[in-house]
């Protein structure tokens, strides 16, 4: 079946299995290896994409269920050229050992960064109406994204040195 | 021609005299752009070759048996099946670390629950998996026991000793004799294995994610039955190992066999649940610990014995009481290990295979010894440190494990440590609790090799970075050597043609293939000094230019024409005259909750002395990562079998924890004490990888039972251990 898509800003027609995921179909057929698989359960978070500003697994995503959706992954954020703050942030403070788990969590965070200042709470939050970016604040709302490297803490400095840059 | 180099004597220390500066610094990875921006090339990554095929493996469902029939027809009818394949050449399960030879081909008997038995080969990775999970196999199925406690097949190793432990443990003042469990654990790299074979008449190339290159490629020649040069391994980027791709994996045989049937390139990714079937998982153990001491501290006896599993004919066996032997003296020491023979997924090395789970039993009993004593813990660690190696009295090479203790109590604030189970915040107790940290170094066979055009540098070995930073300290080391700017130098690693490595295990890698490049290196400082005309000694290289005896000249001027040094090291007589390890010191703070029994880590540090630091940023990450390592050891991690056919139940991850950003507190702190280990390797370098989690699963084990006044002995400290710990209120 055939589904279009636009992938970080290119529109793409994919003919696929009705089966494919987004994951398989951005690595596979659209050359974005950049997206990982980690676990193909919605489980680890790697293959963490941008569908329509928000993030989701795109592991958890069949193709088809995309039709007309805008899709933003790791190569749309930046190349090793021009990297996005987040991603340079990332480099400085080696918030990634391997590096496998990288792409998903610089996803997420892109994507957590931009909930906070649409003011979203979460189970940490002790004001609702107003959440900072605290490290329990960015450990709660990245918790969908393991590195096994470990590199959790360096990974939440990397973040919040990022969102420090772009105030 | 290459130089080849034993470790005899305690070599200088060079790399403090070059005096170009990036030695030790906190240098960002050279291949960190890569890795931010999704360009890093892990093996699943590469554009497909034209008309690759896609490989699923299928798993036994039964513990023992045979394979009678794979109905295979029923497959091929499938739209887009192009083959299922079972081949006398397939593996049960990877090769053990450094073994360099094919590990067991069962044909089609089968060994435990989870054995990959097939490859279901397809044109695209939906058939194949279709297939895969479609087809019906007829299995003839035999008794066989899947957990070590029931198990009758067990070997019992002659017990190490030193001195005599009955006579001290009978003599000693004050005793604990404990009894300690913990669970298998599952190195869960977040890239699952993976492969991509494709051959070239009778050679075959093959994409993969491997840790030691060296030895993979005879293990994959040797299972394929070809010779070792016909087979050539890519493996530039490994998206975690953590012992689990040490050796050849099924995924890799089982590629280069379906493609060399089909004739086109095949890829085989395995599953998350694969690998939590079919890769090697840590032992589970049962630990035996007896300590004895006289009434003021001092330790008299020591035995730490314990029971691991392992599937028939794995010469592996997790070395529980390796740092047991050498932490703290006694009059009288014993180590006897059991090895039961289960059918169930392999035993292998996990990171710190060992000190991992060893440490956390062994350090919680001197924790519980130092109670009963009514000593501080730290104190009765520091007074029983051993002059040499009780076991073999070998003096150490270089420990500050002293030091490690006494300066991270007081960075944690241990002096203030309140009695047990006396502070609260609302629901919560609060404890405080430390551990020793030991992990023995070793140096390791390695080669590399260095090119040197006018001020540009390649470094070329098979060597593999696996997250630990190959890229980024090796690069250093050259730079340092030879006076470069490190964007002037460019490190090729991953590559079976390139010189042979270590390869990436047992936290060698850095030591070992870092030794190879710096001598390496040194052969061609050798040669520009005696291009312009001074002794090696007097010979200065910095900021691209060389000096010496009052001449000097830019390398791109003077180094017209490629230089080329290949150098090799092995390990020799220090290793015998001296012993050599990481010494370090956890501290962690938990608060525990006295109702639901969830344990909170708040801060931890580790204090660690691990020879000559090659990068602050990337020693800093591997000391991490083993210190959260150590906070899933204690609270998480738990991988569990059924007891009736031994199939892996927590077979994902969210089945088996492994530490999230919310089990992580952001107060993480590592100290690295200033040490040089002249006896170790040229650069004075000792392993990181995995320091940092040996023993750090006690320090957070030892602060619940401080926050609670109760102790945990089976591990991980699972909240409704917690709660019963606490027994009836
Ligand atoms: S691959 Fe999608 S969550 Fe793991
Ligand atoms: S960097 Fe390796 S899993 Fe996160």
């Amino acid at each position: 079946m055939k589904t279009t898509l636009t992938v970080n800003g290119r529109s793409h027609e994919v003919d696929h299995d009705t089966r494919r995921t987004l994951l398989d179909t951005l690595r596979d057929d659209l050359d974005l290896p950049g997206t990982k698989k980690g676990c193909d359960h919605g489980q680890c978070g790697a293959c963490t994409v941008l569908v329509n500003g928000q993030r989701v697994n795109s592991c958890l995503c069949l193709t088809a269920m995309h039709d007309g959706d805008e899709v933003t992954t790791i190569e749309g954020i930046g190349s090793p050229e021009r990297l996005s703050a987040l991603q340079k942030a990332f480099v400085e403070k080696d918030g990634y050992q391997c590096g496998y788990c990288t792409p998903g969590q610089i996803m997420s965070a892109t994507a957590m960064l931009k909930e906070m200042r649409d003011g979203a709470p979460s189970y940490v939050s002790d004001d609702l109406d107003a959440a900072e970016l605290s490290d329990a604040e960015m450990a709660e709302r990245m918790s969908g994204n393991l590195c096994r490297c470990s590199a959790y803490p360096l990974i939440r400095e990397a973040i919040a040195m990022a969102a420090e840059v772009e105030k | 021609m290459t130089d080849r180099f034993t470790m005899d004597e305690p070599q200088p220390r060079l790399l403090d005299e070059t005096g170009q500066g990036v030695i030790g610094t906190p240098m960002d990875r050279p291949d960190g752009p890569q890795k931010v921006s999704g360009t890093a090339g892990y093996t699943a990554d590469h554009p497909a070759p034209e008309g690759m095929a896609h490989g699923y493996l299928v798993r036994a469902t039964i513990a023992r048996g045979k394979v009678l029939k794979i109905d295979r027809e029923g497959a091929m009818g499938l739209e887009g099946v192009l083959d299922v394949i079972t081949d006398p050449r397939m593996t049960r399960n990877p090769a053990q670390g450094m073994a360099g030879e094919a590990p067991v081909q069962p044909a089609d008997a089968v060994h435990y629950h989870g054995q990959p038995i097939a490859l279901v080969v397809a044109s695209t990775f939906e058939a194949a998996r279709d297939a895969a999970q479609r087809l019906s196999v007829e299995y003839e199925t035999e008794d066989a026991a899947v957990s070590p406690g029931n198990t009758r097949d067990t070997e019992v190793d002659d017990p190490e000793t030193a001195g005599d432990f009955d006579a001290a443990w009978d003599s000693s003042e004050v005793t604990v004799d404990l009894n300690y469990t913990t669970p298998s654990h599952a190195a869960a790299a977040m890239e699952p294995h993976a492969a991509v074979a494709q051959w070239n008449g009778d050679a075959v190339e093959l994409r993969g994610s491997l840790q030691m290159v060296r030895f993979n490629k005879k293990e994959l020649a040797d299972s394929l039955g070809i010779d070792a040069s016909q087979v050539r391994i890519l493996s530039p980027f490994v998206g975690g190992g953590f012992g689990s791709k040490l050796g050849i994996g099924p995924e890799a045989v089982a590629a280069a066999i379906a493609s060399q049937k089909l004739g086109r390139p095949v890829r085989v990714v395995m599953t998350r649940q694969n690998v939590f079937d079919m890769i090697l998982r840590r032992s589970e153990t049962a630990q035996h610990v007896r300590l004895g001491a006289t009434r003021d501290g001092r330790i008299t006896a020591i035995s730490h014995d314990d029971r691991v599993s392992n599937l028939d004919e794995e010469g592996f066996a997790e070395p529980v009481s390796q740092a047991s032997q050498f932490l703290y003296g006694a009059d009288g020491l014993s180590f006897t290990q059991t090895v039961a023979r289960i059918a169930a997924t392999p035993a292998g090395s996990v990171r710190a295979p060992g000190e991992a789970v060893g440490m956390v039993a062994f350090e919680a009993a001197i924790d519980e010894l130092a109670d009963k004593l009514g000593m501080d813990p730290l104190d009765l660690r520091l007074k029983n440190l051993p002059e040499k190696h009780p076991m073999d009295g070998r003096p150490y090479s270089a420990r500050r494990l002293a030091d490690c203790l006494t300066e991270g109590a007081e960075l944690f604030g241990w002096d203030a440590r309140w009695e047990a189970g006396s502070r609260r915040e609302g629901d919560w107790l609060i404890g405080m609790g430390m551990s020793s940290a030991a992990r023995s170094n070793v140096l390791v066979k390695s080669a590399a090799r260095v090119r040197l055009t006018g001020d540009r540098a390649i470094v070329e070995t098979d060597m593999t970075d696996i997250g630990t930073g190959s890229y980024a300290i090796l690069n250093q080391i050259a730079a340092e050597m030879l006076g470069l700017s490190p964007d002037r130098v460019e490190v090729r690693l991953g590559d079976s043609d390139l010189p042979g490595a270590s390869g990436s295990g047992g936290s060698f890698g850095a030591s070992s293939a870092g030794s190879a490049t710096f001598l390496a290196a040194k052969k061609i400082r050798a040669e520009i000094a005696r291009k312009i005309g001074c002794s090696e000694e007097a010979l200065t290289l910095q900021k691209g230019r060389a000096r010496g005896d009052n001449r000097e000249a830019d390398l791109s001027g003077l180094v017209t024409e490629e230089i080329v040094a290949e150098a090799e090291i092995e390990g020799g007589k220090t290793a015998e005259s001296h012993f050599s390890s990481g010494f370090g010191a956890h501290f962690a703070e938990v608060a525990v909750n006295e109702w639901t029994g969830e344990v909170r880590v708040r801060r931890m540090l580790g204090v660690m002395s691990m020879g000559r630091i090659l990068n602050e940023k990337t020693a800093r990450s591997q000391a991490l990562g083993g210190m959260i390592w150590g906070i899933g050891t204690a609270l998480t991690e738990d991988m569990q079998s059924d007891s009736r056919d031994g199939h892996v139940v927590t077979r994902d991850l969210a089945n088996y924890h492994v530490p999230s950003h919310a089990d992580v507190p952001g107060d993480m702190q590592v100290v690295f004490l200033e040490e040089r280990d002249d006896w170790a390797n040229p650069i004075q370098t000792k392993g990181i990888g995995e320091l940092g989690i040996s023993g750090a699963g006690a320090a957070v084990i030892n602060a619940i039972s401080h926050a609670s006044g109760h102790r945990i002995y089976d591990i991980p400290a699972l909240p409704d251990r917690v709660i019963s710990s606490f027994g009836v209120k």
